[in-house]
């Protein structure tokens, strides 16, 4: 029989071992998600993400043989960007209706998310690479690397950003909510998804089904707007 | 059923990226395959079962698409070690900024059609 040693050498070698360890990892950390009551803390993709840097850092494995496993599951984030269609069509009676309202808000949230961002890092003196990988973390991760890897910055890092945004934004966005006495649904539902995109459609589908579907709305819209919207801006400058 | 709904995402897709690669447009592909199957279904006023199913799987399981992606936050490390700070702090300042200017444009104007629509 082989020694332990020998069988990790030739399977670490080998995609398919990445693919069942992110798959794995993922669907545990999943698990203790739903048993922890769904704390966004302990989201799913965070503490993959911990387990799996742990693992590939312990292993002393590059990011690259891990990537050549990982990147059949990195490559359906562009056809899963392009079916956010469907529910984008299935809220299109409702978008045509309200087209002014979210169409005005949707843009200078987006601008002001992206420009505050920059801004704060900018004074801090952060670097270029920061600054442009900072730019697209309101948006959906799948939509953001494609805009880092456009404007120049680093897409790995700007999805991190996206899902520290995320989980940051819908711990706080509910109290900003509260202390703005915010009640009706659709705006609930829009400003969380605008600002924390997947994370916060998730906190507002709780709240109910109005403000997930707004939610939903106004994380595409972002997305679609910022997409459009910051490459145009990083050339200007 | 299902490999047409994929063929289908995937064939919008490879327009869109063929698209911003000969105009060198600055917009990801995806996202332009995603404006023009939204386009698509609109001119079709229904989504095709086929492609209902495959947008849900795909969505349904998004989180777990990010972590390949995520992971590579390894490659970044020195950046972060001086920069975490910064980082951290523009995030917060960047979502509660954003919440409260999106949360009064949004309901104001909401507030303003309601009454028209009413009046």
């Amino acid at each position: 029989m082989l020694p332990v040693t020998e069988f990790w050498v030739y399977f670490a070698a080998q995609p398919l071992l990445w693919i069942v360890l992110t798959l794995g990892v993922y669907s545990a950390a999943f698990a203790i998600h739903r048993w922890a009551g769904r704390s966004p803390l302990l989201h799913p993709v965070l503490v993959s993400m911990v387990v799996l840097i742990g693992l590939l850092l312990l292993t002393e494995t590059p990011y690259q043989t891990y990537f050549s496993g990982a990147q059949f599951i990195h490559f359906l984030l562009g056809p899963a960007t392009v079916a956010i269609a469907v529910p984008l069509f299935d809220y299109f009676a409702k978008i045509r209706q309200l087209w002014l309202p979210i169409l005005v808000a949707c843009v200078t949230g987006a601008f002001s998310a992206a420009a505050i961002a920059v801004a704060v890092a900018w004074f801090f003196d952060a670097r270029m690479e920061t600054l442009l990988s900072i730019a697209p973390k309101s948006v959906t991760s799948p939509i953001a690397l494609g805009i880092s890897q456009k404007i120049g910055g680093f897409p790995e890092l700007s999805a991190a950003l996206c899902l520290v945004t995320g989980v940051s934004g819908s711990l706080l966005v509910p109290s900003v909510l509260k202390a703005l006495r915010i009640e009706d649904e659709e705006t609930q539902g829009f400003v969380l998804g605008l600002t924390s995109h997947g994370f916060g459609t998730a906190v507002a589908l709780e709240t109910g089904a109005l403000a997930g579907a707004f939610a939903g709305l106004a994380m595409g819209l972002t997305g679609l707007i910022t997409a459009l919207m910051l490459p145009a801006l990083v050339a200007l400058v | 059923m299902l490999i047409q709904g994929l063929l289908a995402v995937l064939l919008f897709q490879l327009l869109g990226e063929l698209i911003v690669v000969t105009f060198l447009l600055p917009v990801p592909g995806p996202v332009l395959g995603m404006v023009m199957l939204l386009v698509a279904l609109l001119s079709l006023r229904r989504v095709p079962v086929a492609v209902r199913s495959v947008s849900e799987g795909l969505l349904s399981n998004l989180a777990l698409l990010f972590v390949p992606a995520g992971v590579g936050l390894v490659l970044h490390f020195d950046l972060l070690r001086d920069e975490w700070w910064i980082i951290l702090i523009a995030l917060i300042l960047s979502s509660v900024g954003a919440a409260v200017i999106t949360a009064l444009i949004f309901a104001a104007l909401l507030q303003r059609q309601r009454r028209r629509a009413k009046g």
